[in-house]
């Protein structure tokens, strides 16, 4: 597919050198995704081609938009959605629960 | 992410991963154990300094190196490193005539049983976007020079076969024993971006 993360020739992305000494992980969350999915393939949930074209389904706007890592995670939840081994809704559910439990957490 | 960049509840992609690591738990996909042994594994087990073993070997034994260059799967994995994800690695020699360079336009493949995670620039549109149509441009990025009547060969990564350079032994180097040698060798180097620089 001649999609949007077919980067080869692309013109203006800018310098490559300024993410040169970058750290490999910025945030606690992409290290969890990195070994979270990996265990997920590990553990033969999916297969590193179709989590490649979960990541290259993206759509193209939220592809350049994105880090690297919620790269990971949106292929990821399309494939675990679309495996059915979670719905969205159950998804969606976990996210709310998770914002409750944390304003309780506060107050 | 959150305003500040620290990861918390307000930054909606903590969040999402959150949500998803406690689904995958809750419903016995994966372990929390594996997760945290996997991260350990990339973190500090697999990385650079495994190629370099390989690559100071090739240095030392020409035996070796001809089996490397021929059949680089089979040669890294007498080393002890064997393939992540059962891909298939290929490794290309620099010499004064040629040099090679590694990308994966489309993503981000890398051989990670020799040089671990690969490196946020490697995984960044404008590496990707230009390794394959600039490699001259790139590499003077990287304070590189290729004089102009060497080829520079590009080798554009996919999921199943790897590739890795094996970078020319500096000068400088005689009487070396193959740890001494490896002490040298960059990551850089092993996707060719950079040369090995002599000792000192």
């Amino acid at each position: 597919m001649n999609g949007v993360h077919d980067m080869g020739g692309m013109h203006g992305f800018g310098s490559i050198i300024e993410a040169v000494d970058k750290p490999q992980f910025h945030e606690e969350w992409e290290r969890r995704t990195m070994g979270m999915v990996n265990a997920a393939m590990a553990g033969f949930q999916f297969s590193v081609d179709e989590f490649r074209y979960a990541i290259e389904r993206m759509a193209p706007a939220h592809y350049l938009d994105s880090s690297y890592y919620e790269h990971w995670l949106e292929g990821t939840l399309t494939l675990l959605i679309e495996k059915g081994l979670f719905s969205q809704a159950e998804f969606d559910a976990r996210i709310t629960d998770l914002r409750t439990a944390y304003k309780g957490s506060q107050s | 992410m959150s305003s500040n960049g620290i990861p918390g509840p307000d930054s909606e992609v903590a969040l999402r991963v959150k949500a998803m690591e406690s689904l995958l738990l809750e419903k016995g996909l994966v372990e929390s154990s594996a997760i945290d042994e996997l991260i350990d594994m990339f973190e500090n087990r697999l990385g650079p300094w495994n190629g370099a073993q390989v690559v100071a070997r090739a240095w030392s034994d020409p035996e070796y190196k001809a089996w490397l260059l021929k059949d680089g799967t089979g040669a890294i994995a007498d080393m002890g490193f064997a393939a992540v994800q059962g891909e298939d690695m290929v490794v290309v020699e620099n010499s004064a005539e040629v040099h090679n360079m590694v990308v994966c336009t489309l993503c981000s493949c890398f051989p990670w049983a020799t040089l671990g995670l690969p490196p946020v620039w490697y995984k960044s549109a404008p590496f990707r976007s230009r390794a394959a149509s600039d490699p001259r441009g790139v590499l003077a990025e990287f304070g590189t020079e290729i004089g102009a009547d060497a080829e520079v060969r590009v080798w554009d990564s996919n999921a199943e076969l790897r590739y890795m350079v094996l970078p020319e032994r500096p000068a400088g180097t005689d009487g070396m024993d193959p740890e001494a040698l490896a002490k040298l060798v960059t990551r850089d180097s092993m996707i060719g971006v950079t040369n090995v620089a002599p000792p000192g």
